[in-house]
């Protein structure tokens, strides 16, 4: 656990100590601050809860696209400058590696995503929502941006380039979000499994964005954060053996 | 410390290395040499847990590096030619750091710190942050991370290349400093600079070892002969008398410039000490001496990266 640590700390260290860090972090608040302004809070009226239900919509394209771009570095980027050795040469095992480097990405983007609270409580200060709401949504987010830096973890360790590292973990994140379109046009079993993997429509919008949280969604998210995981650590652990 | 049985590393369908076996005890600086390409960087990424074999059995410290990686590995330290350094960080926070991932706990980095400082000479940069620092300093926060936990075991590919000459020395100074606590793997392409901080020395070529022992039983191998000058005061006749006298030589030469006298002498063992002896004996000034073998040292290492596989081992060679 020590070892984890000590990996975690030093690559959130690392997200505070470099301009990109920075730079995620204020082109995600930006942007979500401007899609709260343009289409939360509208001239026309509206229930507090469908205000938040869009904040929480939207908030959910920005915490997986700034998943992938503060993952896309995790692995690559210690590919790309050599420094990767220190890690391959220590007694550290691949999962200290990979599981210090995934939680590190994650509670930088948890921090992101906290950040964005300001936005619910000037619905609740203007408005009525259920605190229920807001924290379930935040649940949601927190649990698509795990399984995303996962996702994220996972395709940084396939390239030594950041940017490569960035477009695979789109592709999959991607298909992981139209599968419930693949669904339609997919002949039985595979169309409920297809159905089963979307990550918005089947376990964000119709539970934590509306206020409400099933287990099942908090499992198949969970499954998917430790799935990924597994195959970040198995791919890593592959260099030693090419 | 280390035992190596028939390891052989393939990338793909190609053997980088093949069959290589040897044994280093502790305490030694043993140098591995070999033209570019020749399986030097992948012996010491295997022996320092970056890769696996794809045969034989590698043990360090009597730790089989297939069956126990984690632990082979906390028992050696490891410098690739480019120093893998997180260059945003300060000095003595990524030393700290490199201590804490390898097992040691906060209190005895802080103890171990200021020592590894001082012994790679970084004690005046500690507080810098990596990047301002220069390529030379950089080589030594990369010696400071790889000693930094004590290992048993020093690996350092090609630790000088990119120095200038004054690095090259103080980095002799350090490779020798740390010869006092642990075994230390050298490779290098720069035979002459090898052969003055190494103990023995294996020479690789195609993935193969085709040599190893000193540098005088390389140059015994292919009777490569040890060129020195001395330099003296003192009579030329007394001079020639003492060479002449001198059993083992190959060749001298005498000439005499600005009241000194300069012997340029060529032995196929080492005779050195033996004739400096006999020439302060014999009354006469000794001002210097000068090693002129680097040039043939390199024709020894030619001709042996030239041999084939079957040409005799050192103790064939030695018993003829």
């Amino acid at each position: 656990m020590n070892a984890l640590w000590l990996v975690t700390r030093r690559e959130l260290s690392s997200y505070f100590n470099s301009i990109w860090g920075y730079i995620v972090a204020a082109v995600i608040l930006i942007i979500d601050g401007l899609l709260f302004n343009a289409f939360a809070l509208t001239d026309r009226p509206r229930l507090s809860f469908e205000v938040l239900r869009d904040f929480y919509y939207f908030s959910f394209g920005t915490t997986t696209i700034a998943a992938i771009l503060l993952t896309m570095r995790l692995v690559a980027e210690e590919k790309q400058n050599n420094t990767i050795v220190l890690l391959d040469s220590s007694p550290l095992t691949d999962w200290q590696i990979i599981g210090g480097k995934f939680l590190s990405a994650l509670m930088f983007l948890t921090l992101l995503i906290l950040a964005t609270a300001y936005m619910p409580a000037m619905i609740m200060v203007n408005g009525k929502v259920s605190m229920g709401h807001v924290m379930s949504g935040y649940l949601g987010l927190i649990l698509i941006g795990s399984a995303v830096t996962a996702i994220g973890t996972f395709a940084s360790t396939l390239s030594r380039s950041q940017l490569v590292a960035a477009v695979i973990g789109s592709v999959l994140t991607v298909f992981l979000l139209i599968s419930w379109l693949l669904a339609k046009v997919a002949d039985a079993p595979l169309d409920s499994v297809l159905s089963y993997m979307s990550l918005f429509d089947r376990h964000f919008r119709t539970t934590f964005m509306e206020g409400r949280i099933d287990t099942k969604d908090v499992v198949y998210l969970l499954s998917l954060t430790f799935g990924f995981l597994m195959l970040a650590t198995r791919v890593f652990g592959a260099r030693r053996w090419k | 410390m280390i035992e190596v049985k028939g390891l052989t590393r393939y990338y793909g369908d190609f053997p980088a290395v093949r069959d290589v076996s040897f044994n280093v005890g502790e305490n030694m600086i043993v140098g591995f040499l070999g033209l570019n390409g020749a399986g030097k960087s992948t012996v010491l990424k295997v022996l320092a847990g970056l890769l696996m074999p794809s045969a034989g059995v590698v043990r360090i410290n009597g730790v089989d590096v297939l069956e126990a990686p984690d632990s082979a590995r906390a028992a050696i330290g490891y410098l690739p030619e480019e120093p893998p350094l997180y260059k945003e960080m300060r000095v003595n926070d990524f030393l700290r750091w490199c201590g804490q991932i390898r097992g040691m706990s906060k209190g005895d980095v802080d103890k171990r710190l200021p020592e590894v400082l001082k012994i790679c000479q970084l004690t005046h940069v500690a507080d810098r942050v990596i990047h301002e620092l220069s390529h030379g300093y950089k080589k030594r926060v990369g010696i400071a991370q790889a000693i930094i936990h004590r290992p048993k075991l020093v690996i350092l590919d090609e630790p000088i290349s990119g120095l200038d000459p004054v690095q090259i020395v103080e980095m002799r100074e350090v490779l020798k400093a740390l010869k006092t606590t642990c075994t230390v793997l050298v490779s290098s392409h720069i035979l002459s600079e090898i052969s003055q901080t190494c103990d023995r020395l294996m020479v690789l070529h195609d993935g193969k070892i085709v040599a190893e022992g000193s540098e005088t039983e390389l140059r015994d191998r292919l009777r490569g002969k040890l060129a020195v000058e001395f330099i003296l005061r003192g009579e030329q006749e007394v001079v020639e008398s003492v060479l002449s006298g001198h059993p083992g030589l190959d060749n001298h030469s005498v000439r005499a410039e600005n009241d000194l006298i300069f012997a340029h002498v060529e032995f196929s063992g080492d005779a050195r000490e033996d004739l400096a002896k006999a020439f302060v004996e014999k009354g006469l000034g000794l001002r210097g001496m000068a090693d002129h073998s680097s040039s043939e040292l390199e024709s020894v290492f030619i001709g042996l990266t030239r041999e084939t596989p079957d040409m005799p081992k050192p103790e064939e060679v030695e018993a003829a």
